[in-house]
């Protein structure tokens, strides 16, 4: 693992809960990437998760989807400002 | 990162500052998130604030509130022999003599999820038990943890139970009235499990506005801006935060919740007892709690170190800078309170970003 993995890996430990995809599934656990690092999170608390979607990790377990409509739209609004 | 790097932008920071700066009666909002205070404390938003524009920290840390009567348990479950699972930042905090780190004839291990405790039980016979300390976020973890425990039938885990919950607590501050808060900044992750809607008592009894926000720096400016106008338009519940938060959270993971915890009268290290604002286990679930498992008996908590203000930092009456303690006999390597330990206790915050 190279040293800049190994500090996101440590920022994820630190719960700041940055956002993480979904790159596999197999039925309750999820392996999740962020900046090249992987690691697996269970998403028990959540329906209907796919491959490719954001969530939002806590303590090991995945508990929101992301909602990148909503995101675009709060950018949109904070790009917009005079 | 995707959908970090767009909220840390400087010059959307600068135009929302500059619109706050527009804003000239007295306001003070508080936020009640440890992850609050270090978004606030590492890109020094207090900065771009106007003067009448104050920021307060209340008891959004929950290593923070722990009774010390609870790590005096741990310890007392570590002497018995089972091995003890945390999560990291509970370790230097202090009980009542010791912390988990200084007592070292016990066997404590560090984990970032409580399955990882779960594992730990299931690949080995010692007794393993998990300090579950967190608020709402955290708390639907553990009881999912729990399911799984109870579905593979597993006798050798079991849990020292210390959650607690927000909305209670914003309440017992409210009716301490100890501070004239016109706002929250309301937890951002908290909300994405629990929603909006418990929070709707605070502009209705008390006329004090709410803003559910996210953690990075145009998150909680964009939130701070929002509470602005709401002091002139009207109090009420806004999520700032659509990203994550729903109205309505997240309700499997609340069913979840609901299936193995029920609300309980707690003690909130430097507040006391608040009703109804901390978690016990379900019957179905009562086999997993450590302390009955173990009979152990909390003792009565010891009075506080003379000097350690950290009630009155959690209940936002005084800040870490006021303590006669901060920075001088009490920093991170020698924490006294557990404001310090934590990293998400204010003063540990105001300590690694001091001089900004």
């Amino acid at each position: 693992m190279s040293l800049h993995q190994s500090v996101v890996e440590v920022v994820i430990e630190m719960c700041l809960g940055v956002p993480v995809r979904i790159s596999k599934i197999s039925g309750n656990l999820a392996e999740i990437e962020v900046e090249g690092v992987k690691r697996e999170a269970s998403i028990e608390l959540l329906d209907n998760v796919r491959v490719g979607d954001f969530v939002i990790l806590h303590a090991g377990f995945a508990i929101q989807k992301l909602d990148e409509k909503e995101a675009e739209k709060t950018l949109e609004l904070l790009n917009k400002l005079r | 990162m995707r959908f970090v790097d767009e909220f840390r932008n400087q010059k959307i920071a600068h135009k929302l500052s500059e619109k706050i700066n527009k804003f000239h009666s007295e306001a003070c909002f508080m936020e009640v998130c440890g992850t609050h205070t270090m978004t606030v404390a590492r890109y020094a938003l207090r900065r771009l604030l106007p003067e009448n524009v104050k920021l307060l920290s209340g008891p959004g840390c929950p290593v923070c509130v722990t009774p010390e009567a609870q790590i005096d348990s741990v310890i007392e479950l570590g002497n018995k022999g089972c091995i003890i699972a945390t999560f990291g930042d509970m370790m230097k905090v202090p009980g009542s003599s010791l912390s988990l780190h200084q007592a070292t004839d016990i066997d404590v291990r560090v984990v970032y999820s409580p399955m990882d405790a779960l594992n730990i039980a299931s690949t080995q016979e010692k007794d393993v038990v998990f300090f579950a300390v967190g608020f709402e976020t955290t708390s639907p973890t553990v009881a999912a943890t729990l399911m799984n425990a109870a579905r593979l039938n597993l006798e050798n885990f079991s849990v020292v139970c210390s959650h607690k919950l927000i909305p209670p607590a914003m309440r017992a501050l409210l009716e301490l009235g100890e501070t004239n808060v016109n706002g929250f900044i309301c937890p951002g992750h908290v909300s994405t499990i629990i929603g909006s809607r418990p929070y709707e008592f605070i502009p209705k009894d008390y006329g004090v506005g709410c803003v559910v926000a996210g953690f990075e720096p145009l998150d909680v400016l964009q939130s701070i801006l929002m509470l602005t106008e709401q002091l002139k338009n009207g109090a009420n519940v806004e999520i700032q935060y659509r990203r994550s938060v729903k109205e309505e959270g997240n309700p499997k993971a609340l069913d979840i919740l609901n299936k193995v915890f029920e609300p309980c009268d707690s003690e909130w290290r430097g507040i006391g007892m608040i009703p109804e604002s901390g978690l016990k286990l379900r019957k179905g679930f009562q086999r997993f709690d450590a302390l009955k498992r173990f009979n152990i008996k909390p003792k009565k908590a010891k009075g506080r170190t003379r000097g350690c203000i950290c009630g009155d930092i959690l209940r936002g009456v005084k800040s870490p800078e006021d303590c006669k303690l901060f920075g001088r006999v009490c920093t991170p390597e020698t924490p006294v309170g557990a404001c310090m330990v934590s990293s998400e206790g204010s003063c540990g915050i105001h300590y690694k970003y001091r001089s900004r």
